[in-house]
């Protein structure tokens, strides 16, 4: 099999291999699958090693697949998924070993879920074909209800319940988009395809565009997930156990931001140009509103889960100013969030182990029975509020520079943002680990221990790197990220002589901003 | 070696981490290395850094103005579109300056910290903090571009929180610190705009540029097409500088940040960081000179502030915190001469103020230690007699504050005055003489009062108390006597041509000052220099020393003849002084205005109400499904997973087979 094709099919290989484990041998369960998962890193890092610094699309693999219907399986990597695939391969080790003494229950299943997951997310980065992609797409939602409605919280049920509505609500849309495009495409052409860049051609009257952008718009904005579709996110990360937070924060959150840069964005380009002002709108709130909110919650993990909302508003809005600072600068946040919020997940989670509580209230005084456990906590904070020479602050300045540049008020309303970020993560930061130890349980808390710093320490280390070094990924990402926005304008450009799109021209004049 | 100014901010760093590592063990383990390793490897970072700062001064010595410059390009930091942000450091005339008094005086510092913090449990944790402080100091001052300043700009400010909460068990000492990093964070706001129209400014006329050299050119090429961009840019960097400089309306971090330990106060909080905003502008002078709007604007809160924060010294009970006002005040000062354009004035009068106003911190420091921790004037009061070097080098620092000649801050504050009167913006500069002008005298007065509480009058604390006061160790009393000669003579490199000097540092400074040299001598020199003949010149030096004079002999009256009589002032003020006393109710009208309604707002409306209530209610209600899909999931959850995994097995089973056959 070729390399994209491994690295992505591995864990499942291994899911299958699990699945024959006794169960009683939960010790093994635990080793072979976080094996597996290290395997599928060193051999993403041949990716890393073997890709070339330029707009195409690499290491593709294209063969037919149910040839009748026009669907092949088709995957490649470049600068802007390449890392997207990274993150997931670095995630997943990390998130395995942090289970370790979380999960006792069921513990051959769990793995076999986080493996599961872990090929389904893997697959929704490399797929180029539309069928494929959603197949993935739908793949990822399985083990998440599984690993939150069975190693969940208290109120599981009904938090698995309402992410099954918010998701499933946006599925169906998309299919039903993904649908008509390609018999829209075979009306036109007369080819049954669900090749992503054959269907990029497509010719969409404009009120037929706008629908079908938002079907997919709305699929993807629930899962970023934008203001007003974010509710599912905190609730689902109260009830979901550790490693599935790290996870669905580190990595699932941000198909919603890849799914609007490879799909929504350059196959509706007018029709995402008309509703950047509303999308641009939303993130804005998004930003303001979820530090605020974060602000005010009295659950560790329920702040993080907010302050998501909020660092993905920056995400979306990078993503719509439309310019190569903007967007880069977008695909590098996807990058820092899902390190530093994963960051901050497991370290909730090694405090609730210990504790089995998350309110701030509970906590004070950490830094003198927890030394180690703080100074882990502050470097991710730090990466959290985006201090220089952290990766966070990289991301946060090329998109707020960015959308200076598209409008300089979208630039000064997004950078209220990182006041706020400030506020909420050192207030809390102070609540839990300054002061007198108010809490007799608190006294004899263990600090972390070697595995617990092994699972930190690596990201710890890309923090600085990232913040330090970005140049080499932002190098990677220039000419894939340029190809995305001459897509998105070019197409527009060429389809505006074709006469029937004056309205927009217009109106999107303020959405380009410094495209042109 | 020269081409080594990288060394200078790496030496601290080494140093932080090191004392970081073994910072952390210690707190593990419960036991580490001895207060002297720590304190070796604490001191000798900025010390090399000094050195190295020496040797680089050296080697400019030979040169002529614009050859003075270093530029060490370390690696391309941040790429991307038109956007080309390098790792770059440089050092030339202004920035030497200011790497000599940071490390200098840095070091010093260190060194008085090692006896302060001795026994400590922190002690290994201070020193990391204290060399991160310089690092990132440095990184400020040395920085190429404007996105390197702002890595050392906000690395001071995360030294700064970490430092003022040290002793963080005390909840009151992390807020302070957390108050801190959120004022500076909203001025870093508008700094960060400001970059922005800068770059968008620079990218319309070419090239998006935030390098020094580069803008210093641009702007010189073409000033007058920097006339918008330079009043927008200008304010928002200002306010920028407010934050970190503590300047009206965000200076209410700046009196609690006196939380710190009080070495800190002195490096952090009095001779470095808080001029950092000083620094900026400066840097930035070719910039402000094509506004006079932005210039005004620097001018008069500098000023305001000047005379506002002094007011409220005069009533504080605790030495640190006069000291604190009077930094903001005297902060205020270094601005006025900014935006008069006398830029190397406020430079001059940062530097002297780094001497005097550390020496001033270190002096409280040392009868901080000698008291106990006790902070409260009214509970000192005759000091002098058992702390002859502590009271000695105290008094000579307040005299150099004051303004009395020739002591170096006559010179510098002198200066000020001179170019507010002569400013080309006018009536403006009178008004604003006027202010600074009264705030010299207020000045001289609420030091002097301080003096007077402390190490003079009658002994107002209890004899067990006064059992265990005594004169500071070496390490501490050594540095005091350095900051107090450099107090004296600091002056003299700026001695005014009419006292028959020549200003050495004037013309130091020029180089990296206002446009270059080629294109617009006379713009920068005719606002810098305001003309005034020598006989208003010399009448304006008599008035403010007299001014200065006048002040102590007014603290001399109230503390030492009728020590009586300030109790009976303040029932006579009533209200008046009730307003003073209490910081004109700034932080309580801050938090009536802006922290609690914000809570509430986001608390009440957004999370219950918004978040809660209204958009979840909605999902909750969507769709018949709801209530049907709760049962369904109810089924599933009865099921043995292995059952479901089986299933999703097969399909995807199903999926490969396609795909291989």
């Amino acid at each position: 099999m070729d390399l994209i094709s491994t690295v992505t099919f591995l864990p499942l290989f291994g899911a299958i291999v699990l699945m024959f484990f006794p169960r009683e041998h939960e010790g093994a369960s635990r080793v072979f699958s976080f094996l597996v998962t290290v395997v599928a890193f060193f051999l993403s890092l041949k990716l890393l090693y073997g890709f070339q610094t330029n707009a195409d699309m690499q290491f593709v693999k294209d063969m037919p697949w149910i040839a009748s219907l026009g669907i092949s399986y088709k995957v490649g990597v470049d600068g802007i998924s390449l890392f997207l695939v990274l993150l997931v391969t670095f995630t997943m080790p990390i998130a395995v070993l942090s289970s370790f003494r979380a999960i006792t229950d069921r513990v051959k299943e769990f793995h076999v879920c986080m493996l599961l997951l872990e090929t389904a997310m893997l697959g929704a980065f490399v797929s180029l074909d539309l069928f494929l992609f959603y197949v993935f797409w739908e793949m990822m939602l399985i083990p998440m209800y599984f690993l939150i409605g069975m190693w969940g919280g208290k109120r599981r049920i009904y938090e698995t319940i309402k992410f099954f509505i918010f998701t499933m609500i946006g599925s169906l849309l998309m299919l039903v988009g993904i649908l008509y495009v390609v018999f829209q495409f075979k009306a036109q052409t007369g080819t049954l395809t669900f090749d992503l860049f054959r269907l990029y051609d497509v010719q969409l009257s404009a009120q037929s565009q706008w629908l079908v952008f938002l079907a997919f718009a709305l699929s993807f904005a629930i899962k970023v997930p934008m203001f007003p579709f974010h509710t599912w996110l905190p609730d689902a990360h109260v009830e979901a156990p550790t490693a599935a937070s790290v996870i669905l924060a580190g990595v699932l959150l941000k198909m919603g931001g890849y799914g609007f840069l490879r799909f929504a964005m350059p196959l509706f380009p007018e029709a995402a140009l008309r509703g950047a002002p509303i999308i641009v709108a939303l993130a804005l709130i998004g930003i303001i509103y979820g530090a605020l909110v974060a602000m005010v919650q009295k659950d560790v993990k329920k702040l993080v889960a907010y302050s998501s909302v909020s660092h993905l508003g920056f995400v979306m809005l990078g993503l719509f100013a439309l310019n190569s600072i903007g967007v880069t600068g977008a695909i590098y946040q996807m990058l820092n969030h899902g390190l530093s919020t994963g960051a901050l997940f497991l370290l909730v989670g090694i405090i609730y182990e210990r504790r089995h509580t998350r309110l701030i209230e509970d906590f004070g005084g950490l830094t003198r029975v927890m030394p180690w456990f703080a100074v882990y906590f502050m470097i991710v904070t730090l990466s959290s509020i985006g201090l220089p020479l952290t990766n966070g602050f990289v991301g946060e300045f090329l998109i707020l520079l960015g959308a200076f540049k598209a409008n300089p008020m979208w630039g000064i309303v997004a950078a209220i943002g990182v006041v706020l970020g400030a506020i909420y993560m050192l207030w809390m930061y102070q609540r839990v680990f300054f002061g007198e130890i108010t809490h007799a349980e608190n006294e004899n808390l263990k600090d972390l221990s070697g595995r617990e710093i092994a699972v930190l320490a690596p990201i710890i280390a890309l923090i600085f790197f990232m913040g330090i070094f970005p140049n080499p990924i932002l190098r990677r990402m220039e000419p894939a990220v340029d190809k995305f926005i001459e897509r998105v304008v070019e197409k527009r450009v060429a389809r505006e002589s074709q006469a029937g799109f004056e309205e927009f021209v217009v109106e999107n004049d303020a959405g380009a901003g410094e495209v042109r | 070696m020269h081409e080594a100014i990288w060394i200078i901010p790496l030496a601290p760093l080494v140093g932080a981490y090191i004392n970081g590592k073994l910072a952390a063990l210690y707190a593990r383990r419960g036991r580490g290395p001895s207060e002297k390793l720590i304190a070796a490897i604490g001191v000798v970072a900025p010390l090399v850094s000094f050195v190295v700062a020496c040797s680089v001064f050296l080697h400019f010595r030979g040169l002529e103005g614009a050859e003075r410059m270093v530029i060490v390009d370390l690696f391309p930091w941040i790429v991307s579109g038109n956007l080309n942000i390098g790792f770059s450091l440089m050092i030339d005339s202004l920035s030497m300056l200011m790497v000599l008094v940071v490390t200098g005086i840095g070091t010093v510092i260190h060194i008085y910290s090692v006896g302060y913090m001795h026994g400590d449990r922190g002690f290994a944790r201070y020193f990391a903090y204290l060399n991160l402080f310089m690092f990132s100091m440095l990184m400020l001052v040395m920085g190429k571009n404007l996105l390197i300043l702002f890595v050392g700009w906000e690395g001071v400010g995360l030294c700064s929180y970490l430092l003022i909460g040290f002793w963080y068990k005390d909840l009151a000492n992390a807020a302070a610190g957390k108050k801190a990093f959120i004022v500076n964070r909203i001025g870093d706001f508008a700094f960060l705009i400001g970059m922005f129209v800068l770059f968008v400014a620079t990218s319309r006329m070419g090239e998006g540029t935030l390098d020094f050299v580069a803008l210093r050119a641009m702007v010189s090429e073409h000033p007058q097409a920097f006339a918008a961009t330079a009043t927008a840019a200008g304010i928002l960097l200002f306010i920028g500088a407010c934050g970190k400089s503590a300047q009206i309306p965000l200076f209410v971090w700046l009196p609690d940040a006196m939380a710190g330990p009080t070495p800190v106060s002195a490096l952090i909080h009095a001779a470095t960081m808080v001029t950092a905003g000083v620094y900026m502008v400066t840097r930035l002078s070719f910039l402000y000179l094509q506004s006079d709007v932005a210039m005004a604007v620097v001018a008069t809160v500098g000023a305001f502030t000047a005379l506002f924060a002094a007011t409220i010294g005069i009533c504080q009970r605790d030495i640190k915190k006069v000291l604190a006002y009077s930094t903001i005040s005297q902060l205020g000062y270094m601005f006025a001469a900014l935006g008069v354009g006398a830029f190397s004035a406020g430079i001059f009068h940062l530097m002297t103020h780094a001497f005097f106003k550390a020496c001033l911190f270190l002096g409280s420091g040392s009868v901080i230690h000698a008291m106990s921790g006790e902070q409260d004037m009214f509970k000192m009061g005759a000091l002098g007699k058992k702390m002859k070097i502590t009271a000695l080098t105290f008094i000579i620092a307040a005299v150099a504050i004051a303004g009395v000649p020739p002591l170096a801050g006559f010179f510098s504050k002198d200066e000020i005055l001179l170019y507010t009167f002569t400013s080309h913006l006018q009536p403006l500069g009178m008004v604003l003489w006027g202010l600074l002008f009264i705030g010299a005298g207020i000045t001289a007065f609420y030091v002097f009062r301080a003096v007077f509480l402390t190490f003079f009058g009658e002994r107002r604390y209890t004899d067990e108390v006064a059992h265990h006061v005594h004169e500071s160790p070496l390490s501490m009393t050594i540095p005091l006597i350095l900051l107090a000669v450099g107090s004296i003579f600091a002056g003299f490199l700026g001695v005014p041509g009419v006292l028959g000097g020549s200003n050495h540092l004037h013309h130091y400074l020029e180089p990296s000052i206002g446009l270059l040299a080629a294109h617009g001598d006379d713009v920068s020199h005719a606002v810098a220099a305001g003309h005034a003949s020598q006989s208003a010149e010399v009448t304006l030096m008599v008035l403010s020393v007299l001014a200065g004079l006048l002040g102590i002999f007014v603290a001399y009256i109230l503390y030492i003849r009728r020590p009586d009589r300030p109790a009976q002032l303040t029932m006579k003020l009533g209200r008046l002084y009730h307003l003073v006393y209490n910081k004109y109710f700034v932080d309580e009208a801050y938090d009536a205005m802006i922290v609690k309604p914000g809570y509430l707002i986001s608390n009440r409306f957004l999370f219950n109400l918004v978040d809660v209530k209204i958009i979840d209610s909605i999902v909750n209600t969507i769709g018949v499904g709801t209530r049907l899909m709760g049962s369904l999931f109810r089924l599933l959850q009865t099921g043995v997973v292995r059952t479901y995994a089986f299933f999703f097995l097969i399909g995807i089973l199903y999926v490969i087979y396609k795909m291989v056959g």
